[in-house]
């Protein structure tokens, strides 16, 4: 664990009675049997935005703490750890840092401060398929008039179906696979021409497709600059990868510690099962895993606090986390037997949010890839 | 086949070729849904009637348990008779006549265990597929260790009378008959264990669906609460259930590893990974790292096979099981695990859906498929119990004092 300053402690604190009191696995459970097509329960959402957490990385004068995304990772790795359905992760980290890193004055006003409340839900619009892959957009944003028109699809959108705003990355030159010639635009989610279609996805949390039939929006839409938006999008993105981490490793810590506590409690043969060392070697390995985990995550939130390029550890962390707890979630399930099969135990919900999650902002193939050409090999 | 060759197993096989020919019912030809299942039994109800015809045609001739002696139904087929059967009804690609815990399982240990009256009973309506069996094994207290178990059965004189759970018994709501374990003694573990098999219709037997992480599924708790059965539905000798059980387990790990857990959800890994992920100029799945681990996937798969064929052949030429027989059942969890993994991983989120618009079948049953097989090394025998298996039965390591 990162040596804490007293005010992050305090946050961690917070968030693990908040989500072990109101928000325990039960409630996602809860959500997914109410089949209401929503990936998130809005009541959770608001007493987490009274408690301040959306506004974790805003700027104080937009209703934010400036708490930094070391504070905002404890928290993220709290609620990972009940698996909590809520949009921190789209909202307060990823369109709150991309209006941070590139919002004029006027879209600052205008969003970020209803996000800080947790007032507004936002979202990044980035993949057009079912693998991550940013510089692939191909969603065309043409010059119309004073501003411009957008067509193309964007899917897997999380939270997009609630999204207030959709943060659009958009390609105004250049061809799918180019980093130059993009361009992200704030997108109200009521803007005519926006078609939503929920995505059930396996972790009951959903995402959606999003089509923009000839969206017309304004030049004051354009957040950064016109073909420039590679610029915002790639420490977004870092931030993203960065905190999605963070909340992976909560929720692999949890799964450990499920099954930590099931080894030491059913008997089989006359012993508790943890005394089989088929058993602990795994389970001392995966604890070995986990720490090294948090190292990477750690430095990573620690790295974007402190400016200068995060590339590597933002990659890192998410490839170490997305092993993790996909390890951490398959031992979940074979070392509790039968009963970790069955629906009404937690495990499998662990293993299907582990699984979204992996994929969620590219897997570990793709942050191996990414991490080896960063560093030039 | 000419290692069995001789002109009678030519005439056999020639006779077997004509037979399926004039009876194999042509509607059959079309690829089998998941419902179209031929389990048989009371409750089974014949989404086509040629299906059932099927079934009563291979029955009449005892070819749904080939090599079962022919009084009791039974085929009576040789080894290499039976070899060409399987081989011609491979040939043209014929739908199984009948799925059954019975022909798999129970038959064979009736056939070593039973009186001749419980044979004569019970073995003919397995064969014709008229009694659809179930297997009460586990416990929720008894699971890699079966001979914790449980569930009481008392001797009250004209009958026994059987108390208790158990848990995972596939089916069991829609089976007819049980094929039971209960501890009659309770002073001792292994010897105070019996084989018993009733009524699923009798008073006070209650299987309830359970969930599993993939959906609805076919296993169910089944619950006795005072549940008469006959003293001659005993099999083997009283507290002596736990030699039948154990062998009983032997037929169903061959069963499952003779399945292959048939993975992939039907689709070919290699051809969805290029479709999902792209090709690069060279016609190579785009993401390098992906590629390399599919690759690896398949040559260990490949491996497997050869494995397989391998311990068929030693088996077959009288050496004996293989050593290669017990890490079967361990590999093709592993291999059907693995298989459904990349096959996510190759779909991205797209893998990943649960129900509802924007996911296509094939991609929804991926995503089932692969938490579905996350209980291929539970069932049967968890992989780690199989491993301590073959390191003390095969490697002759002994258990940490
Ligand atoms: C390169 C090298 C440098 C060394 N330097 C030093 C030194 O400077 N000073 C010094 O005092 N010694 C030194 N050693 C000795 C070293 O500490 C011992 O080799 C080591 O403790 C293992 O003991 P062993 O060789 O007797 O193997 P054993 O204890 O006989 O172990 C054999 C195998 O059994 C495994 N095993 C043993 N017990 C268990 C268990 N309970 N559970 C699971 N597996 C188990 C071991 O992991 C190992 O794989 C050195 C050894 C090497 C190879
Ligand atoms: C999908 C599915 C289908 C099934 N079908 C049937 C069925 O049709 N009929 C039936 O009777 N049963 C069935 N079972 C039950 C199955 O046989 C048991 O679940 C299995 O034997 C494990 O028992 P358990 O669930 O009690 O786990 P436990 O025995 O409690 O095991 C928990 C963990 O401890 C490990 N463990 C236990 N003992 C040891 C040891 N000595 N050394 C090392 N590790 C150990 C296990 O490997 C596992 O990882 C099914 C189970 C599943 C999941």
């Amino acid at each position: 664990m990162a040596v804490l300053t007293e005010e992050q402690t305090m946050l961690r604190d917070a968030a693990k009675g908040w989500t072990t009191d109101s928000a325990p696995v039960g409630a996602l459970r809860k959500l997914r049997d109410s089949k209401s097509g929503q990936s998130f329960d809005p009541t959770a959402w608001a007493e987490m935005g009274q408690m301040g957490w959306a506004g974790v990385v805003v700027a104080e004068e937009h209703n934010g703490s400036a708490f930094g995304y070391l504070g905002l990772g404890l928290v993220l790795e709290e609620t990972g750890r009940n698996l909590v359905a809520s949009p921190l992760l789209s909202t307060a980290l990823i369109a709150a840092s991309a209006l941070g890193l590139a919002g004029t004055d006027a879209q600052k006003t205008a969003w970020l401060d209803k996000i800080a409340l947790g007032e507004a839900v936002a979202t990044l619009a980035v993949d057009e398929g079912s693998h991550h892959a940013p510089a692939r957009t191909a969603l065309a944003a043409v010059k119309a008039g004073a501003g411009f028109k957008l067509n193309g699809s964007k899917t897997f959108v999380i939270d997009g179906d609630a999204a207030d705003l959709l943060i659009v990355v958009a390609r105004t030159s250049g061809k799918p696979g180019d980093t130059d010639g993009l361009t992200l635009f704030l997108v109200p989610g009521d803007t005519a021409g926006v078609t939503r279609t929920h995505l059930a996805l396996a972790d009951s949390r959903g995402a959606a497709q999003i089509t923009f039939t000839d969206v017309s929006i304004g030049s004051d839409a354009v957040l950064g600059e016109v073909d420039k938006g590679w610029t915002v999008l790639e420490p977004t993105l870092d931030r993203a990868y960065a905190g999605l981490a963070a909340e992976m490793l909560g929720t692999a810590s949890a799964a450990f510690d499920i099954t930590l506590d099931y080894l030491k409690t059913r008997t089989q043969f006359g012993q508790v099962i943890g005394t089989f060392q088929a058993l602990q070697h795994r389970a001392a390995k995966l604890f070995t895993d986990l720490e090294t985990t948090r190292s990477c995550v750690e430095a990573a939130l620690e790295a974007l606090d402190a400016g200068g390029d995060s590339r590597a550890l933002a990659s890192l962390a998410k490839a170490k986390a997305s092993e993790v707890l996909h390890l951490a979630s398959n031992e979940m399930v074979q070392m509790h037997g039968g009963i970790g099969m069955t629906d009404a135990h937690d495990s499998g919900l662990y293993m299907k949010r582990a699984r979204v999650a992996e994929a969620l902002f590219g897997g570990a193939a793709f942050h191996r890839d990414r991490y080896a050409r960063l560093q030039g090999f | 086949m000419a290692d069995f060759g001789g002109t009678e197993l030519d005439a056999f096989r020639a006779d077997t070729r004509a037979w399926l020919e004039a009876n194999y019912p042509p509607s059959l030809h079309a690829p089998m849904g998941e419902d179209d299942a031929p389990w048989g039994g009371r409750k089974m109800v014949w989404k086509n009637p040629d299906a059932k015809l099927w079934l009563d045609r291979m029955a009449e001739r005892g070819w749904t348990a080939p090599m079962w002696p022919t009084e009791y139904g039974g085929g009576g087929l040789s080894k290499a008779q039976n070899k060409v059967l399987e081989q011609e009804l491979r040939r043209i690609k014929a739908r199984p006549a009948l799925m059954s815990f019975g022909v798999w399982m129970l038959g064979p240990v009736l056939l070593e265990y039973a009186t001749e009256e419980q044979k004569k009973q019970f073995i003919p309506g397995i064969v014709r597929g008229e009694t659809r069996w179930c297997q009460g094994y586990s416990e929720p207290g008894a699971g890699s260790d079966l001979a914790a178990l449980q569930t009481k059965c008392e001797d009250k004189g004209d009958h026994y009378l059987i108390n208790g759970q158990k848990v995972w018994t596939s089916y069991a709501d829609q089976a007819d008959w049980i094929f039971c374990l209960v501890r009659t003694d309770t002073s001792k573990k292994h010897e105070g264990i019996s084989f018993v098999l009733f009524d699923m219709t009798t008073p006070g037997v209650d299987p309830r669906p359970i969930k599993l992480i993939s959906g609805s599924s076919p296993f169910c708790e089944t619950f006795f609460d005072n549940v008469k059965v006959p003293k001659d539905q005993l099999v083997g000798k009283l507290n002596g259930g736990w030699d039948i059980a154990k062998r009983l387990l032997q037929y169903e790990r061959q069963n499952i590893s003779a399945s292959g857990f048939g993975g992939g959800g039907g689709l070919d890994l290699i051809d969805v990974a290029k479709k999902e992920v792209g090709v690069d100029e060279a016609g190579r799945i785009a993401d390098g790292d992906l590629r390399a681990r599919i690759a690896a996937h398949r040559m260990d798969a490949h491996a497997f096979a050869l494995t397989v064929r391998r311990a068929e052949q030693e088996s077959r030429t009288g050496k004996g099981p293989s050593a290669a027989v017990s890490i079967i059942k361990y590999a093709a969890a592993k291999m059907n695990q693995e298989r459904y993994e990349l096959m996510v991983e190759a779909m991205g989120l797209q893998g990943l859906g649960w129900e509802g618009e924007g996911f296509s079948k094939d991609e929804l049953n991926v995503t089932r498929g692969m938490l579905r097989s996350k209980g291929n090394s539970i069932e049967g025998g968890t992989s780690e119990v199989n491993l301590n298996v073959v390191a003390k039965r095969v490697l002759g390591l002994l258990d940490h004092q």
